[in-house]
């Protein structure tokens, strides 16, 4: 379990191989990768009980993890190959013809780690609630995580699921919404009109939290408190709250770096406001 | 001909519930989850046997395709059920994402397929849906003839490992297939052989091509009838074979042209053993409200139109 210090680390390599990653590919979603890079480094390095060495797809006995939000590949593959599930070399092969690091994730390739596809929005937490149907059944006490984007709230799904889990009263379901304001068109604000999120959890039955999702101590604390909520019959959200391309100023808070790669010159500029702190890849 | 006998009519989606009851009794995986249709799909044995591994849905089939794919990818072997067009067309993309390309071992179950399904009209009568599974790739596609072969279907998906597609109907169809006959998945049947025309036959088309070879027996025509219940992966050579023989098909189904068993047969023998190939479908129309009977007649879709069609392929040999 990584304490603070060592997650700021991990989450700053992070965000130059989301970088780099993008760049490479010339391709790629580097905005809510950079928005998610910290709690996504939280759960991985410190808040879920996984073992990379031992995964199997059916995550028996273990923690697992759906990204609902699957163009946030670059964040995902980066924080699981930082944490073992494959080797970090692989990050160079991210949206090449033949790589496993698909553009959203795959199970064809067999990459371990990833336990179910995405990319087409406002699927994730359905697959993610009927895991935790299976692990209840299964008498495994594990959790499932699940990841969305704000914007993804959009779709209809996600609150069919929102309806189906708190009916199931599925509490080893933990939700996170990279909750950054942001969509490809614009501001969710004025592109999809949300409205009180909080509130629209709070309504369909979830106990919901929100903390400062750039903030190491909050989100730790964000998930114990979302842990504790274990044996009360309700899944929980947790909203974090957050800048799309945090980490590098020309990127952070706009809706302009969703979905497009810096130039050779951008990525250099990046860089030089990112330490690198394990080694890149 | 060989004969066969009808033990009486029996809905197919019974022999679904008969199989999923009897499937859940052998594998303690087996779950099913339905979008507020258990009793029209007849999973209220299941679910009154296996409470605990029965997962009502509600009215909404998007969260129930995904939810059943969570729930293989944690090792259960989920049939997920409701009527054909809101398991296939409403959730084509669910199905696409999440079980095709998620190699998720789901059996998607529909029920009320076609335009048997009467009254209810064409919003609820799909003949799209055999098109739509056929398309993605790996996806097994089964379309039993009666309520034994549904029956042993269902057992058999349970036993596969994969997603598949299992479609059958709501009418009261002639059960004429034995009771004991095991089900292949990709294996076709050979009901009758004979030696001009070859009838291929799915789903509630199979008895209707039976007697279809009845009434052109009658006329001095040997038809060589079988029944694809495994629409995907197709028996090519069980196909090839017997037109090498007969030169000529037919093929009959409970479906719109495009995309289905006509379409299929066509192309198997249009790279292997071109042959004249005659169509008994819904063409490319919607249906509409009316007895299924009315329906089958008004569409086509019955044992006089299947004798013509084959006299037509024989003599454009």
């Amino acid at each position: 379990m990584t304490n603070i210090e060592g997650l700021k680390k991990i989450s700053s390599q992070v965000r130059r191989d989301i970088v780099r990653m993008v760049t490479d590919a010339k391709s790629g979603h580097p905005g809510g990768s950079m928005s998610s890079a910290d709690f996504m480094t939280a759960l991985y390095f410190n808040v879920m009980e996984h073992n990379p060495s031992t995964w199997t797809r059916n995550g028996k006995g273990q923690d697992v993890f759906v990204l609902s939000a699957g163009h946030l590949t670059p964040v995902y593959y980066s924080v699981l190959s930082r944490c073992g599930y494959f080797p970090v070399s692989e990050l160079a092969t991210f949206r090449r013809f033949g790589t496993r690091l698909q553009g959203h994730p795959s199970i064809d390739k067999g990459l371990p780690g990833i336990f179910q596809t995405s990319g087409s929005l406002g699927q994730g937490l359905s697959a993610a609630a009927g895991f935790a149907i299976g692990k209840k059944m299964d008498k495994d006490d594990k959790t499932v995580y699940v990841m969305m984007g704000d914007g993804e709230c959009e779709e209809g799904q996600i609150w069919e699921a929102a309806m189906f889990a708190a009916h199931h009263r599925l509490d080893n379901l933990i939700g996170i919404i990279d909750w950054n304001g942001q969509q490809i068109d614009g501001k969710v604000d004025e592109v999809g009109g949300l409205g009180d999120l909080e509130a629209k959890w709070k309504a369909f039955g979830w106990t919901v939290f929100s903390c400062d999702g750039h903030d190491f101590a909050q989100i730790l604390e964000a998930f114990a408190k979302a842990k504790e909520e274990k044996g009360k019959d309700r899944p929980v959200m947790i909203l974090m709250k957050s800048d799309m391309g945090h980490g590098v100023d020309f990127m952070a808070g706009t809706h302009k770096w969703h979905g497009k790669a810096p130039s050779q010159e951008q990525c250099a500029e990046a860089l030089s406001q990112i330490e690198e702190t394990l080694g890149d890849y | 001909m060989k004969q066969y006998t009808n033990s009486g009519n029996k809905d197919t989606r019974s022999g679904f519930g008969a199989g999923l009851l009897e499937a859940g009794q052998k594998n303690p995986e087996i779950v099913a989850l339905t979008a507020d249709l258990a009793g029209s799909l007849k999973m209220d044995a299941f679910a009154e046997a296996f409470p605990e591994r029965f997962i009502q849905c509600g009215i909404a089939e998007a969260n129930m395709i995904g939810a059943a794919a969570g729930l293989a990818i944690s090792g259960k072997i989920p049939f997920a059920g409701s009527f054909a067009e809101f398991v296939t067309g409403r959730v084509y993309d669910q199905i696409r994402q999440e079980v095709a390309y998620g190699h998720a071992n789901v059996k998607v179950c529909a029920s009320h397929a076609g335009i048997t399904l009467g009254e209810d009209g064409a919003t609820h009568q799909t003949m799209e849906d055999i098109a739509l599974m056929r398309a993605l790739p790996g996806m097994v596609v089964i379309n039993p003839c009666d309520y034994n072969q549904t029956k042993a279907a269902t057992i058999a998906a349970a036993e596969y490992e994969g997603p598949v597609y299992l479609r059958f109907g709501r009418p009261g169809v002639p059960n004429f297939t034995p009771a004991d006959q095991k089900f292949e998945i990709g294996k076709a049947v050979m009901l009758n052989e004979g030696t001009d025309v070859t009838l291929f036959a799915t789903g509630h088309l199979v008895w209707e091509a039976l007697q279809a070879c009845q009434l052109l027996e009658n006329e001095g025509i040997s038809a060589e009838v079988i029944n694809i219940a495994t629409i995907k992966p197709l028996d090519e050579e069980a196909v090839v074979a017997s037109v090498r023989k007969t030169g000529a098909a037919v093929c009959a189904e409970e479906h719109n042209i495009t995309g289905g068993l006509g379409e299929l047969v066509s192309g198997t023998l249009a790279r292997r053993h071109p042959a004249p190939v005659e169509f008994v479908c819904g063409g490319d129309k919607f249906g509409q409200s009316g007895t299924p009977s009315e329906l089958m007649k008004a569409y086509g879709l019955d044992a006089e139109h299947i004798a013509e069609a084959a006299k037509l392929a024989i003599s454009r040999k």
